[in-house]
């Protein structure tokens, strides 16, 4: 038999047919929707008089476009909640489930899948949303999707999917002291570009991968797209199982014995090719920051930012173009350069262990006093968990102040946007110009590194203060 | 969606020689509130495109006169980062109907073939020439065969081949779109589902 990733495994298990010469016609187990990317893909359903084929295999919340302060009031923006009761009345008349603004189980849609148990290995699952790489931690087969394939997956369940090409990502040997899957991410992408994994999909694999808990293993998988790849994933085992075991919708009784003995047989065959490999040493890696407006523009927070002496044509005026968003100069270092705002959430970042690193290393200090910390929980369900361990006292004393679930401040479509001009280090995903607010210049890292820089207002290496 | 057929085209083009294009810049995130597919070309490549009082900024290549057509020509990487169709939107509603480059992003690239906008992928140095013709001469002239997959400078006859998936090729030339045929698989998908 044909030695087989572990992406081809789930790939090959999900064709329903593979079009002469084109692509494949790929069932999806799970679907989750939310305000932004589906108003329209509803709208092309009505048009077509279609019904949701599978209403059952989809799950609606709005997390983009809410505000994360007074959620218990009308949303102020009249466009936002416009959108955001569209959304409602589309689950309604389509008999999805939807997890509204303030309910227990609403969140940014990539946390809480995982949460609820919706998110399995060997699934299926696509989104109108890029991040919807992050379930790949779980062993799946998860990536974000246009309006139009959201359109079809509410009408067929399926779409229709060229086969990508297949990496793997092998980073081997211990995380250095305050080193996360943050940085790891942030120095794979930094050393195969933006581009890197465009058209392949990734397995990450290694000790440094198999020793991370299964929200550093999100972290990771959900920053797979800033490299270009479609998703990323992680081959299930003992940490994996042992999350998913007792969620809401995780197998019960009987069912629960069947599942766990298929998803310990889904992993890359010994022999199994890859159309492209990579080796990272979990030594080489240090806390990371970006000092550019794209992600792969990142480097060891000790580290200067490159000369770009080797750059020609549209690579140096891009280089360029960016430093001169950032007002930043080739040389400068890092550590040392004022920061204005501190970002801690999203789909990146937004989850329970991020906000217990931030509150452990906070803990004790004082927020800089011109530094302006926004803390977002990722879900109501990390909320309360943050009320439960005390973490928003920590916060309080520190100096800060918790705020409510949603995107937030990772895309600005609501009020959280960082002022024209002014510095934020974000623990989101895209340092994109004006990605956090018009003008906005971003730094991505760690919730680690954002803490550090959350109590000096500088950057700062927080190996130095732990 | 409904999209027009593509046959043949042949246009001068918009340059926009800048690598990793991301969708927040064709579209930025507080532009997609909208619940209708309408109006976007307003708002493509807003901040590069208007100051903060709303004032084109003269030198982007959308607000220069010399610029126009239909084939909008953009550095490598184009298309990156957030899975927004209203990236897509925003480009064809302006007007353009073919994006030319050395590298899309996946998700851009199926975004656009779903709505009949045609991504042309050519070689770097191909790329390059484009961009020099542009400058020599911004009126001057390209054809997008589809049906020969070829993309030709006119005023030089030069061309270059492109790839395009023949399932792809037959959506766009008769303007079709992936959930008629979905829709119409709907016995096979319940087979397989049991």
């Amino acid at each position: 038999m044909e030695a087989k990733t572990l992406f081809d495994k789930i790939w090959d298990a999900h064709v329903v047919k593979k079009v002469e010469a084109g692509p494949s016609v790929l069932y999806i187990d799970r679907h989750f929707i939310h305000e932004v990317t589906s108003p329209v893909a509803f709208l092309g359903l009505k048009n077509r008089g279609l019904k949701v084929f599978r209403p059952d295999q989809t799950t609606a919340t709005p997390d983009h476009n809410v505000p994360t302060i007074d959620q218990e009031l009308s949303i102020k923006d009249e466009l936002s909640r416009h959108q955001v009761e569209m959304l409602k009345r589309n689950c309604d008349e389509h008999g999805i489930t939807y997890h509204g603004l303030g309910s227990e189980g609403h969140g940014v849609v990539h946390i809480i899948g995982p949460e609820m148990g919706l998110t399995q290995p060997g699934m299926t699952i696509v989104c109108g949303d890029s991040h919807t790489s992050t379930h790949g931690a779980f062993g799946a087969i998860a990536f974000g999707i246009g309006t139009s394939e959201v359109e079809m997956v509410l009408a067929s369940q399926c779409i229709m999917q060229p086969k990508p090409k297949k990496m793997r990502i092998t980073v081997d040997g211990e995380l250095g002291k305050g080193v996360t899957s943050k940085d790891i991410a942030l120095y794979i992408i930094s050393q195969i570009a933006t581009s890197g994994g465009t058209g392949h999909f990734i397995e990450y694999a290694g000790s440094a991968i198999t020793s991370l808990s299964m929200e550093a293993r999100m972290t990771l998988c959900n920053l797979s797209i800033e490299s270009g790849a479609r998703g990323g994933m992680i081959a299930p085992d003992e940490t994996t199982i042992n999350y998913i075991k007792g969620r809401q919708f995780a197998p019960k009784g009987a069912d629960w014995g069947k599942a766990v003995e298929y998803w310990q047989s889904l992993k890359s065959d010994a022999d199994a090719q890859f159309d492209t490999e990579y080796h990272f040493d979990a030594a080489d890696i240090e806390p990371m920051i970006t000092y550019g407006t794209n992600p792969g523009m990142g480097i060891g927070v000790t580290h200067h930012i490159p000369l770009g002496e080797d750059l020609q044509g549209t690579d140096k005026s891009t280089f360029l173009k960016s430093l001169k968003y950032m007002d930043y100069h080739p040389g400068e270092a890092m550590k040392g350069k004022k920061v204005d705002y501190v970002f801690l959430g999203s789909c990146t970042n937004g989850r329970i262990e991020d906000f217990r690193a931030f509150a452990q290393f906070v803990k004790g200090r004082k927020k800089a006093a011109d530094v302006n910390v926004w803390l977002v929980p990722g879900s109501k369900a990390v909320e309360k968990q943050i009320v439960a361990e005390g973490l928003d006292k920590i916060f309080e004393e520190a100096g800060m102040a918790l705020r409510q679930p949603g995107c937030s401040a990772c895309l600005a479509m609501n009020d959280d946007k960082i002022p024209e001009g002014k510095y934020a280090v974000s623990t989101s995903n895209r340092n994109f110009e004006g990605r956090q607010g018009p003008g906005a210049r971003t730094m991505l890292a760690s919730p680690l590194t954002a803490a550090a820089v959350a109590v000096t207002g500088v950057i700062t290496d927080p190996r130095e203060l732990m | 969606m409904a999209y027009d057929k593509f046959k043949t085209l042949t246009s001068r083009a918009v340059p926009l020689p800048v690598e990793n294009v991301d969708t927040d810049q064709i579209i930025p995130a507080r532009f997609l509130k909208a619940v209708e597919r309408k109006g976007f070309g307003d708002n493509l490549f807003r901040d590069w495109r208007y100051n903060k009082a709303n004032q084109p900024i003269e030198d982007f290549p959308l607000n220069d006169d010399r610029y126009e057509g239909k084939i909008l020509v953009g550095g490598k990487n184009f298309g990156s980062g957030s899975s927004r169709e209203h990236a897509i939107w925003a480009i064809y509603d302006y007007g353009f109907r073919v994006v030319v480059s050395s590298f899309f992003a996946d998700i851009f690239k199926g975004n656009a073939l779903n709505n009949g906008l045609l991504p042309v992928i050519v070689s770097p140095a191909f790329l390059e020439k484009i961009f020099q013709a542009i400058e020599n001469d911004p009126s001057t002239q390209f054809e997008v065969d589809l049906e020969n997959q070829k993309f030709t400078l006119l005023a030089t006859g030069e061309s270059e081949e492109f790839e395009i998936n023949p399932y792809k090729k037959h959506c766009l030339q008769n303007g079709l779109d992936d959930i008629d045929f979905l829709v119409g698989m709907k016995e096979e998908i319940e087979a397989f589902e049991k």
